[in-house]
């Protein structure tokens, strides 16, 4: 698949402050690209530089194969972070404007802002004041600008702030559907189930510098502990005695009909042999490797601030 | 702009409505009644009284005053003394005080031996007639009022829409919304959007103004002004909508004499080479509106809210203000060094170079001060640019004169 978006050894420095240390970053097509790291870790000073709002001091940024150019952004789409609307003026004038701003011509932006208004069942706003809207309200309005001039590259930043949950729930229906459509989608979230849920690839930046990318799967694996989580019935030393050298009992829990062990793996052995040992001794109801979550990955990353690498 | 010209009219034309009765006191009768007739807002009625008498029975809600004169006012004129409940109505004692003043001279003249008429013949008023060398009349007061009517409306454009341009981009900047506009337009064009869009706003106000002053003023002046006229002349106006020969005419006497002064305006007005200073008013103008709005920008997008914006609105108002006080200067010696420069420095210029231009300006100068304006406007947007792109995506931060220096200096 080719990378819409790659973005080459950036470094942007604010007076007396990194806010981006060589970063480089690859954007697949059609992937669900989420941008992770703690609060200040660089995270919208590089998606402002993706945008052309600001330029890097040193690296290169290419998009669809060449270098980003300022005509790109009738194909992008962004939803800052902090994003707001001019408060005195109507709803449907304003979504009309930015639209046209991206390039689309005025009947055509009508044509499609009716689509998208009656999709979230909001044509009775058209005519009302930005002001008199909710705030929840008017991010689905920003939400749908964002769109409406169907890009190629959806960059959303903290995009589920401020949405109550069946609205975040909504926008979430919707990226997934456009992704189907294949739109490359790049997030920045805060949020890891919706990392989880929604992502493809991460990749994850801590005071400036990147420490992690990859497809979701990949990091997983870099980051299991080889931990297995197993339900049995039968007896614990019959357990124990099936565990010889590679595996070392990390927890067992005997309460209850079935029993819960962790157990670890080392090495590079074959879980299969794992599973023969325990076979011949206890009945086995489930097995299954514990992976890490996001939230996990995430902690441990940030605390240990290590640049790691993914060998795919 | 109408209202200005209709409401002093207006005002003093109602203010003076009630009537002020006046008891007088006066040892003299005989120069009293000569001296001071009454007029529709005063009248006078005679007393003969002593005054701590009329004191007495002064009734504050029946009387204004009591004038007391004094039995030889042409000896001692500060024998005349006016007592009131308040304090005296400037206008009251100003007609009582210039009518004694007459009467007493023509006393002093009968006493000298010179009659009224001698002293008629011997008046005489000159008019100076200014001409340059080729030969056209010119008028300096008329051109101190063009002058000053044009530099005046730059300094108040510039101001009312440089203004509206910074609060523009704080009203952006506070909405959050300039980083979803900035995504699909460079902020460069964003600020050149906002300050041409201002622009064009303003002159289209500006237009209506003009539109609207004509009307109202032309209007006003026929209902206004015509009550004074006698009923031949004002039939005559109401179809005219405004003074013309004809008009003048019926007045008797007079016409000849306004006729004259009438046409003497014009032809001092055409005088005023008009094609120069249209030209230079829409050039100063727009210069002057885009060099300060760029300026207004720029502290729009350093600040965070309106409050903000005093430390940075002084350095850009300050030349402003400036120049508008050295024009006041300037009409009275147009051609003075001070006026040079400030007609050729490009913060200056637009309000000082319009009020000279009237006068006659040196081509050079004129050139040059145009250049130096476009110069400086160019130099403003850059400069306006470089703070705007920084600032207008920089949220709680107070900054410093320092920091919009390095803000110059940061890459793209």
């Amino acid at each position: 698949m080719s990378n819409i978006l790659e973005v080459r050894n950036v470094t942007k420095v604010y007076e007396k402050h990194v806010a981006l240390d060589d970063v480089s970053i690859t954007i697949e097509e059609g992937s669900v690209f989420g941008l992770l790291g703690p609060n200040g870790a660089g995270k919208t000073s590089l998606i402002r530089i993706i945008n052309q709002i600001t330029a890097p001091d040193s690296g290169t940024i290419s998009f669809n194969g060449g270098p980003l150019k300022p005509e790109h952004t009738a194909q992008i789409g962004y939803l800052p972070e902090e994003r707001g609307l001019y408060k005195k003026m109507e709803v449907g004038e304003q979504a009309l404007y930015l639209a046209q701003l991206k390039g689309l011509t005025r009947p055509e932006a009508i044509k499609r802002l009716k689509y998208w208004f009656e999709k979230f069942e909001i044509t009775s706003w058209w005519k009302k004041k930005v002001e008199e809207l909710s705030k929840g309200m008017q991010q689905k309005i920003q939400f749908i600008v964002t769109v409406v001039h169907e890009p190629k590259l959806l960059i959303l930043d903290e995009p589920f702030t401020g949405f109550d949950p069946i609205n975040a729930n909504l926008i979430k229906d919707e990226l997934i559907e456009m992704r189907k459509k294949g739109v490359t989608i790049a997030l920045s979230t805060h949020r890891m189930e919706s990392v989880e849920e929604l992502c493809t690839h991460i990749a994850l930046i801590n005071k400036a510098r990147k420490l992690i990318e990859g497809p979701v799967k990949e990091v997983r694996k870099l980051y299991k502990s080889n931990v297995y989580a197993i339900e049995y019935e039968g007896n614990n030393i019959g357990l124990a005695n099936s565990l010889w050298g590679d595996f070392e009992l990390v927890e067992n829990e005997i309460e209850g009909d079935w029993k819960k062990a962790l157990i670890k793996v080392e090495g590079n052995i074959d879980t299969n042999a794992l599973l023969q040992g325990l076979i011949n001794n206890v009945t086995i109801h489930s097995f299954r490797e514990v992976m890490p979550t996001m939230n996990d990955i995430f902690i441990q990353s940030v605390t240990n601030n290590e640049i790691q690498t993914i060998h795919e | 702009m109408a209202a200005i010209a209709v409401v002093p009219i207006l005002i003093a034309k109602y203010s003076d409505d009630k009537v002020n009765k006046i008891m007088v006191i006066d040892q003299k009768p005989e120069l009293f009644t000569t001296v001071i007739p009454s007029t529709e807002t005063v009248t006078f009625i005679n007393f003969k009284i002593s005054i701590d008498s009329a004191k007495k029975v002064f009734n504050a809600d029946e009387f204004y005053g009591i004038l007391y004169l004094n039995e030889d006012m042409v000896k001692n004129p500060g024998g005349a003394m006016l007592f009131t409940e308040k304090q005296a109505n400037l206008s009251v004692t100003n007609y009582i005080e210039s009518s004694l003043e007459k009467q007493i001279e023509q006393d002093k003249l009968k006493a000298e031996g010179i009659d009224q008429k001698t002293l008629a013949s011997i008046e005489t008023h000159v008019d100076l007639k200014t001409l340059t060398f080729k030969g056209e009349e010119n008028s300096a007061e008329l051109a101190t009022a063009v002058g000053f009517i044009c530099g005046f409306l730059i300094y108040m454009f510039i101001f009312l829409y440089g203004v509206q341009v910074m609060r523009g981009v704080i009203e952006e900047k506070t909405n959050r919304i300039v980083e979803v506009i900035i995504s699909s337009v460079k902020p460069f064009e964003l600020m050149m959007g906002k300050i041409i869009g201002i622009a064009l706003v303003g002159l289209t106000q500006f237009l209506l103004w003009i539109i609207l002053t004509l009307s109202i003023t032309s209007v006003a002046s026929t209902v206004l002004m015509d009550n004074k006229m006698d009923a031949k002349s004002i039939s005559q106006n109401m179809g005219a909508g405004q003074l013309d020969k004809n008009a003048l005419k019926e007045l008797g006497a007079t016409p000849v004499v306004q006729e004259d002064a009438l046409n003497k305006i014009f032809k001092q007005l055409s005088s005023i080479n008009f094609t120069l200073i249209i030209f230079c008013f829409l050039i100063y103008f727009l210069g002057g509106y885009l060099l300060y709005s760029a300026l207004f920008a720029a502290i729009g997008a350093a600040v965070d809210n309106e409050t903000e914006t005093q430390q940075f609105m002084l350095p850009v108002t300050i030349p402003l203000i400036l120049a508008f006080i050295v024009a006041q200067g300037i009409v009275q010696n147009p051609d003075s060094q001070i006026g040079f420069w400030f007609s050729i420095i490009p913060l200056t210029s637009p309000v000082v170079m319009m009020v000279r231009i009237a006068f006659g300006v040196p081509p050079w100068e004129l050139a040059l001060s145009i250049s130096l304006l476009i110069l400086g406007f160019v130099g403003a947007t850059w400069l306006a640019g470089r703070i705007y792109r920084t600032g207008i995506l920089l949220y709680g931060k107070k900054v410093t004169y320092k920091e919009l220096a390095k803000w110059l200096f940061y890459k793209g």
